[in-house]
């Protein structure tokens, strides 16, 4: 049974990556700044750090995503490390293998991480409390839970621009309900000392009891959006007008589309954040996603060195950046 | 087998009697309580100083997955594990597979368990054919026939609301009682968590107390207007039992129980996905723990049931809505009920009540009383005997608790079933 967090080894260093909730600023910090060291590899001509040399990585794609995938094979790549990709929606659990058989037979490959999606909550946990030991394991996305990486590229990206997360306003708009990486930009922004995280969205949207969060729950863009220094907006699935909780795509838009009036509710350099991708026109006006307060692409170019400093966080425990 | 049982303390709630008694038992029946005649020959007599002696307990609802599902337990190995627990008759809801809508599905139950002899075990008949909601069972026949004791849809919602109302008619006009699981199937949809600050921290898909509650709402002005008797099977919200609580005060006739878990846990146990812990209803909040508790006190709860469901160990291994809901409850109904007792919420006349006579007046069954004539139905537990639950050594083939390693007090010593000793510690 799962008691204590099981993202640390026995010496209290990060073994799996799971979630941010309950991890403390030093943790955090310490991804951002390791983060920092490879965001300058990325610019050298030789792109290529020999940290994770030896090591295998697997990704394991319970759900379809092309571009986290490619995001983490290529850090991992960069880190010298050998990676498998494997699609299990067309494999293993379709046929009946269940999940922990297919995890022992990865095993059996000598992998030493695994990065994980899934479509349920909470899958990331359930490998992580099964995988043998020398495994450590990073999600990639479980559900509408967490997703880590991208929160921690995010504080990243933030970082960059406003450098004190003590003296910010920091909205997030849209499907928080569904979003996991709400969820763990949230918990990440809390640790990171923000004095007012905002969500906005519909009630339909909003889970319920999300102020337990660490969120002030606003419905109105208007008063949502006032004197904000960061504005994250989500990407609407378009799931979301079969369960009846939106109307229709051009009602939300009108409602809480990002667009250059509303943007300017916010502080004149508040810059403007999405995970991606884009539904233009949806959740966000094209004017604002590629206009001057975008940070959008920053974002992706980030991406890569937050992913690579959390694999060698992980892998290389001691091993600095320079050291070799 | 005549049997002497000597020197306990006898709790026997119906007639009143709290006090150290002695028992005679002769062809499956109490021959007498106290006042033994002197030529009353025992075949064994069990002493059981410091323990106490009391009817065996009745359980509402329990899944012994036989037929349909026994490659995870079956009808003797629940059965056994029952009689462990100090459980001498259990209720099985009808939705096993085949489905209880025929007398022939009830009846192989009934053969079952006569033939294992660990405990009785009576059946609740579908009051939906194929449990669909759509035509109404033949209710009267597998109450006369197959010998079932109420009518349930199970955990299947009856969706239009017609079809409840006719199905409760007929079955007032059979005398059954309808048990009912009260799960609005709209609002509840793929939820398997609490909807609350759990769901939403741990992003699963919450069922809300609405899901419940507007159940519970529909189903009592039904009964207001069908007069049928009824009764709500394992509830989990303090607005439910408030709700049925009002209904019993104007006099419908209506009666709850509640599953021994939702006294112990709340959705905070889910931790961080405790699969364990995944149940339905599911675990909720403090607050509605405490009004199942207060409801049970006040006596508007009259019943603590095990819902026992036994899975094997893969149905709980997957990520955690993909797990099984259940628990497997019957060895630990007394020791965790017995807790309400070491924490002041009932005497423990007053609980043991609630685990025999109560339960056996809902299910109409001349059971859960020891007076002269009585089955000899008995559970003999020491309540003082401290125990660390290990689900490993559970009898029951699920070894699925979310209570595994608490330290509980109170262990069955022996069971009776019509006079024999069907466990023995």
């Amino acid at each position: 049974m799962m008691r204590q967090n099981i993202q640390f080894d026995s010496q209290g260093r990060l073994r799996h990556f799971l979630t941010t909730e309950g991890l403390s600023r030093q943790t955090l910090t310490g991804i951002l700044d390791h983060a920092e060291n490879f965001a300058s590899v990325i610019n050298k001509p030789v792109k290529k750090a020999p940290l994770l040399r030896g090591k295998t990585i697997a990704n394991l794609f319970f759900e379809a995503s092309t571009r986290t995938r490619t995001t983490f094979e290529l850090a991992a790549k960069r880190l010298s490390a050998d990676v498998i990709n494997i699609n299990i929606q067309t494999s293993a659990t379709k046929k009946g293998e269940s999940l922990l058989d297919m995890l022992r037979n990865l095993e059996a490959m000598h992998c030493d991480m695994f990065i994980v999606r899934h479509m349920q909550s909470g899958a990331a946990h359930f490998i992580a409390e099964h995988v043998a030991p020398h495994i450590s394991v990073i999600n990639a996305g479980d559900g509408s839970h967490a997703h880590p990486t991208q929160a921690m590229l995010d504080m990243f990206t933030i970082r960059r621009h406003k450098p004190d997360f003590t003296a910010l306003r920091v909205a997030i708009i849209g499907d928080i309900m569904h979003s996991r990486v709400a969820r763990s930009q949230i918990h990440a922004l809390n640790i990171l000392g923000v004095p007012d995280v905002r969500v906005i969205g519909p009630h339909t949207l909003i889970p319920p009891q999300a102020e337990h969060l660490g969120v002030h729950v606003f419905h109105q863009m208007e008063q949502g959006l006032r004197d904000v220094d960061v504005v994250i907006t989500l990407r609407l699935q378009r799931e979301r007008m079969e369960g009846a909780l939106l109307p229709s795509e051009d009602e939300y838009f009108n409602s809480y589309g990002l667009t250059p009036e509303k943007l300017a509710l916010a502080k004149n350099d508040a810059i403007v954040m999405h995970p991606g991708p884009i539904n233009r026109g949806v959740e966000i006006d094209s004017t604002v996603a590629d206009g001057p307060q975008s940070v959008i692409l920053e974002q992706v170019t980030n991406g890569l060195a937050v992913r690579m400093a959390v694999m060698s966080l992980i892998l290389g425990r001691g091993n600095s950046v320079d050291s070799e | 087998m005549r049997l002497l049982i000597t020197n306990g303390r006898l709790i026997d709630p119906a007639n009143e009697i709290d006090g150290q008694v002695d028992i005679a038992i002769a062809d499956g029946r109490i021959l007498a309580c106290g006042d033994i005649p002197t030529e009353f020959q025992a075949d064994e007599i069990i002493d059981a100083r410091e323990q106490i002696v009391c009817p065996g307990l009745i359980d509402l609802a329990a899944h012994l997955c036989e037929p349909g599902a026994e490659h995870r337990g079956d009808i003797a190995s629940e059965t056994r594990a029952a009689a462990a627990g100090g459980i001498t008759t259990l209720c099985v809801p009808p939705d096993t597979d085949p489905i209880i809508d025929t007398t022939a599905v009830s009846e192989l139950i009934h053969q079952k368990a006569e033939a294992a002899g660990f405990a009785r075990v009576v059946t609740l008949g579908a009051l939906t054919q194929q449990l669909k909601g759509e035509q109404l069972a033949e209710m009267a026949k597998l109450q006369q026939d197959g010998g079932c004791v109420g009518v349930s849809n199970a955990r299947r919602p009856v969706k239009n609301t017609l079809i409840m109302r006719r199905a409760m008619e007929y079955a007032a006009s059979c005398g059954l009682t309808i048990f009912l699981h009260a799960d609005d199937p709209g609002l509840s949809g793929q939820g398997c968590v609490h909807e609350g600050g759990i769901s939403t921290r741990l992003g699963l898909a919450g069922i809300p107390e609405s899901a419940e509650t507007v159940a519970v709402a529909r189903e009592l002005m039904l009964i207001e207007q069908t007069g049928v008797r009824a009764h709500f099977c394992q509830l989990s919200c303090a607005h439910s039992v408030q709700m049925i609580a009002r209904a019993q005060h104007d006099g419908l006739p209506v009666s709850m129980d509640v599953a021994a878990h939702q006294l112990h846990l709340t959705d905070m146990d889910v931790g961080y996905f405790n699969s364990q812990c995944h149940v339905l209803p599911p675990l909720r909040s403090q607050r509605d723990r405490d009004a199942l508790r207060i409801g049970l006190r006040n006596g508007c709860i009259s019943t603590i049931c095990s819902d026992h469901q036994p899975h094997d160990a893969d149905a709980k291994l997957a990520p955690f809505a993909e797990t099984e809901p259940g628990i497997s409850a019957l060895e630990t109904l007394l020791p965790l009920s017995l807790r309400l007792v070491d924490d002041g919420l009932l005497s423990l006349p007053n609980l043991i009540a609630k685990l025999t006579s109560e339960p056996a007046r809902i299910l109409g069954l001349n059971r859960g009383h020891l007076g002269a004539g009585s089955h000899a139905d008995i559970c003999i537990f020491d309540p003082q005997q401290h125990w660390t639950v290990t689900p490993e050594n559970f009898i029951s083939a699920g070894k699925n608790s979310p209570f595994a390693d608490w330290e509980l007090k109170g262990k069955v010593t022996h069971t009776l079933l019509n006079g024999c000793v069907v466990y023995r510690q």
